[in-house]
């Protein structure tokens, strides 16, 4: 189990990186990663490999909005039914339950304020659960997924030391 | 006009590194693997602490021992990492980095002709210090064959009448070599029987990749009352620029090491003194990260070392690895210049620790793994070709 969590570490950080370089920086065999990381992905621990991209740098247009949205839960199936409904748009990035002022957090990616404006006002506060909807868009992104994304550290150490 | 320069000034050996880092300073481009540092940030909860400090206006001397506080949560730290108690008050003093605790140690015991045992390959600061001391100092060869531990019997067949202070340096720079509890015990035995000192400087404790419990000297029967155990934040918190160390003994050595630190020093910075107190008390988990990409680091250049042929015995301790370049028939030092002249990676010639460094060069892994990945692709380079020149 620990060696699961180390292997996790590590892609967590570079999902490029091989079972040959990983059973290497583990002290294990190229095998028995190959063969843990498998299973992961079976299990479905291991999800998906994605990319942090910082599409502030690129051309493209890109805007992030955040949605408070609070829901009338329904009979036998709580929050689920609703957030089903919800996440099976493309479009939704995320979708999280949420404790205290609401109840879903929804992370919506879109082109355009237009876009995600008429994504909420058509799509989600249409829906027969939701009560209510607050989207805050993002200004900036300081740091994501664990990443400082305009951290440019330079070595200041002396090159040569006793 | 009179020669302004002392005697005992004049004759200290400069560092063999200085040199070495002249020439490094003159070139663009090169992949350094020669620091004696963390690349870590201090964790961000010190570093907070330390500005918070600065924020509530302490910014005035401490006690000459230091902060009260802090010596506590450091006698604590040593009750549990070895589970031997020092009083805060009379057996602990917060110094200026580990190196200042190693010459109040000296200055504080020897009295004129003294000698201290000094094994090496070892950091540079123990031979001028006790010369400084008007100590003697007599050199321990560490071997490869024996990992470069030290053993009872080589300390046994270089004691004299006259000596007063074996050196521990364990775990050790520039070898990474460990000493195991079964090495400590018959070093400790010797000690006691030749009536002998200690001064154990265990600033790397904190980085060990045994899988086992971190041990010390003073943990041997009989060697707490004769032991000046020395450690600092340096190393395992990144705290390097930050200068503090601290020493646990002997009440009677303590009080006559804070005399000196006293005239000299005054007292350690009290800004990282507050800071240290959170290092302590909550940055285990930071130190245990720390320690695990190091762990993997040194695997990588094992296996690295492995792949070229390089013969290098696994250190188990610190952040540095110690392959032996004898096969190539140059000097540590010419290796060093050569590789640094054609691949532009510095490493620093295992001569700069002591004569018994030849043959070896020290490579730190306190680099990202890009940064040894790249470097080692430079190395394998320089190696190849220096094999294919001889044959």
């Amino acid at each position: 189990m620990i060696m699961r969590e180390q292997i996790l570490e590590l892609l967590e950080r570079n999902s490029r990186m091989t079972p040959a370089e990983i059973a290497v920086l583990l002290g294990s065999g190229e095998e028995v990663i190959a063969g843990e990381i498998k299973k992961m992905e079976e299990e479905n621990i291991i999800c998906g490999y994605n990319t942090l991209i910082d599409w502030d740098k690129t051309g493209a247009d890109m805007i992030t909005a955040l949605i408070e949205v609070r829901v009338t839960p329904t009979r036998g199936q709580g929050f689920d039914n609703i957030a089903e409904r919800i996440y099976n748009y493309p479009e939704v990035q995320s979708v999280y339950l949420i404790s205290g002022g609401y109840d879903l957090l929804v992370i919506l990616e879109g082109k355009t304020l237009k876009e995600v404006s008429h994504f909420v006002s058509s799509k989600l506060s249409t829906l027969d659960s939701v009560l209510s909807t607050a989207t805050h868009f993002i200004l900036k992104k300081y740091k994501d997924d664990g990443i400082i994304f305009d951290r440019k550290k330079k070595d200041e150490r002396m090159l040569v030391e006793p | 006009m009179r020669d302004p320069i002392g005697k005992k000034a004049a004759e200290l050996k400069p560092s063999g590194i200085r040199k070495f880092f002249d020439i490094v300073a003159e070139m663009d481009d090169v992949i350094s693997l020669g620091v004696g540092e963390p690349d870590f940030d201090t964790p961000w909860a010190i570093r907070d602490e330390g500005i918070y400090s600065l924020e509530k206006g302490r910014t005035f001397y401490t006690s000459n021992s230091g902060l009260k506080e802090l010596r506590t949560e450091i006698t604590r730290y040593i009750r549990r990492t070895l589970d031997v108690n020092y009083n805060p008050l009379s057996e602990t003093l917060i110094t200026v980095g580990g190196s200042e605790a190693i010459d109040l140690a000296f200055r504080a015991m020897i009295n004129p002709g003294d000698e201290i045992l000094i094994p090496e390959p070892s950091y540079v600061s123990y031979k001028p210090c006790a010369i400084l001391a008007d100590a003697v100092p007599v050199i321990i060869d560490l071997k490869e064959e024996d990992q470069f531990r030290l053993t009872a019997e080589e300390v046994r067949s270089a004691i004299s009448p006259k000596t007063k202070i074996l050196v521990l340096p364990f775990p050790n720079n520039p070898t990474g070599a460990v000493m195991r509890k079964e090495d400590l015990e018959a070093v400790a035995k010797v000690c006691v029987e030749n009536d002998i000192y200690v001064v154990s400087d265990e600033i790397y404790s904190e980085l060990t990749y045994t899988g086992e419990a971190p041990c010390s000297i003073v943990q041997c029967p009989g060697m707490k009352e004769r032991t000046i155990l020395i450690n600092g934040f340096s190393k395992a918190f990144a705290m390097t620029g930050w200068r503090l160390g601290y020493c646990c003994g002997p009440e009677a050595i303590i009080r006559q090491m804070t005399k000196v630190h006293q005239f000299a020093i005054m007292c350690a910075p009290t800004n990282s003194q507050y800071a240290a107190v959170t290092a302590l008390r909550d940055c285990g988990s930071e130190v245990a990260k720390m320690r695990e990409a190091y762990n993997q680091r040194r695997r990588y250049l094992l296996h690295a070392f492995e792949e070229m042929g390089l013969p290098c015995f696994e250190p188990f301790g610190a952040f540095y690895m110690f392959p032996c370049i004898k096969e190539f028939g140059i000097s540590s030092d010419e290796f060093a210049t050569e590789l640094l002249k054609d691949q532009r990676v510095a490493v620093v010639p295992g001569t700069a620790f002591g004569d018994s460094g030849e043959g070896y060069v020290r490579i730190s892994y306190a680099y990202s793994l890009e940064n040894l990945k790249t470097a080692m692709g430079r190395l394998s380079a320089f190696i190849a070709k220096l094999r294919a020149s001889k044959s």
